[in-house]
């Protein structure tokens, strides 16, 4: 099992790596657009800002060739959200290889923002991602800014409105919560990802 | 956390310690806990940051959140803390010191993973900030009062509060219910309560009336006199959203 985790300039990679290892996976964390094009699969995750990270997938060069991956990929966090059209965080044009757009959480009473926290996977709709994985099984979330549901949803979560939770186009997934940060549910998660392919 | 070791006072005072960071970080682990935060009492009033080293030891064997606190200065500081595994960095007496830091980090990082961590004790002026608690001799009041100072730390960017009553640390009597409900009312990101569980009661009472989003507890947990997965058990009983 060997995934490349593209180093998007967020801190914590490291949980992610992690992660990977405790699953026997072998990881490589690149920059480099060539090394993402010949990989087996891509883990794009992120922590931070979407302007900034977008910033760095343009300059290297990234960004021109993610959308055209044949392989897995799967984004985390930011990660996912960049892989939508465009996000109001900045706000900043993202990757494209999903249709909608990104947007702020808005806090209410009893719905403080960023959030934070172990919420419940509903609807869960059947995909290799997912074998093991029932509904309400929890994930662990932080985040400011989420995606609407859509047909590309693959389960959703519930945060004051429901949110995409996790989505898939074609060879892209995407989890809005960590499964690195998700224990028995998230590992799962990631290991079925790994032996995608 | 005092030299690798983790250790509970009471009060914030006569740190006794209670076992082996790796050993403690595994069981509550697999006990169930939701996250786990690490404060490096010593680092503030001993002038240093926390140690990397047992930041990666750690973040290699959970897979939950994990916070972790200690004398973090600057945006460098953090970001080592960051890039050995932790979710989130937890400031409070360099917050004090230099409030800008709240906004610094959050820049950088996003405000989700800056915590600020606010030791708050009530006195003749009302609710105060604390400094430098790690050490009973250098503790001392930060001239700052604790609602506006909560306030003023979310305006930077404070992504979460935590809440640390000391009039009821180490007591095990229960949470500071009303100083907690006086923070919710102007805490629109996540608050955690910290100080004072010791029975399941008081997990209950601290979610229904201060609505607070976590609760955190260690010296219940230290000695065993609450099992996590009982405790939730309970809760769960109680009408209260946990994971399982």
């Amino acid at each position: 099992m060997e995934a490349v985790i593209i180093d998007s300039g967020g801190a914590n990679l490291a949980s992610l790596q992690y992660a990977c290892e405790r699953l026997g996976a072998r990881t490589h964390v690149t920059t480099e657009a060539r090394m993402i094009t010949s990989a087996a699969r891509v883990i794009l995750p992120g922590v931070g800002a979407a302007a900034d990270a977008m910033q760095r997938l343009r300059q290297s060069g990234i960004a021109a060739v993610l959308p055209a991956l044949t392989q897995p990929v799967l984004g985390i966090c930011l990660g996912m959200q960049l892989l939508f059209r465009r996000s109001e965080e900045g706000p900043t044009d993202c990757l494209g290889v999903l249709p909608d757009g990104v947007r702020r959480l808005r806090a209410q009473p009893g719905r403080p923002v960023p959030h934070m926290g172990w919420n419940q996977l509903c609807a869960l709709h059947e995909d290799p991602l997912l074998e093991g994985i029932a509904p309400h099984d929890y994930v662990y979330f932080v985040h400011s800014y989420a995606a609407p549901v859509s047909s590309d949803t693959l389960a959703t979560a519930h945060y004051g409105e429901p949110l995409s939770a996790i989505v898939r186009r074609r060879n892209f997934w995407g989890t809005q919560f960590h499964p690195e940060r998700s224990a028995a549910t998230g590992a799962r998660l990631l290991a079925n990802f790994l032996r995608l392919g | 956390m005092r030299a690798g070791q983790v250790v509970k006072g009471v009060r914030f005072r006569d740190h006794r310690v209670v076992g082996d960071v790796m050993e403690l970080a595994a069981r509550y682990r697999d006990e169930g806990a939701d996250e786990l935060v690490f404060y490096d009492i010593t680092a503030s009033p001993e002038g240093r940051s926390v140690d990397r080293e047992w930041v990666r030891r750690v973040a290699r064997v959970l897979d939950i959140p994990f916070c972790v606190a200690g004398g973090i200065r600057c945006v460098a500081d953090a970001e080592e803390i960051l890039n050995a595994g932790a979710e989130k960095i937890s400031i409070n007496s360099p917050a004090l010191a230099t409030p800008s830091l709240i906004d610094s980090l959050s820049a950088r990082f996003g405000s989700q993973c800056v915590v600020v961590g606010v030791d708050s004790q009530l006195t003749e002026h009302g609710y105060r900030a604390y400094q430098f608690t790690g050490d009973p001799q250098r503790t001392r009041e930060a001239g700052r009062d604790v609602l506006e100072w909560v306030g003023e730390a979310q305006r930077r960017g404070a992504g979460e509060i935590v809440l640390n009553c000391m009039g009821s640390d180490g007591m095990r009597r229960g949470y500071d219910v009303e100083q907690l409900r006086k923070v919710r009312e102007i805490c629109q990101v996540p608050l955690v309560a910290s100080g004072g569980a010791g029975a399941v009661e008081h997990f209950s009472a601290v979610f229904t009336q201060a609505g607070v989003d976590a609760a955190l507890a260690a010296g219940v947990f230290h000695c065993g006199a609450i099992v996590i997965r009982d405790l939730k058990r309970q809760l769960h009983d109680a009408g209260i959203e946990v994971r399982p």
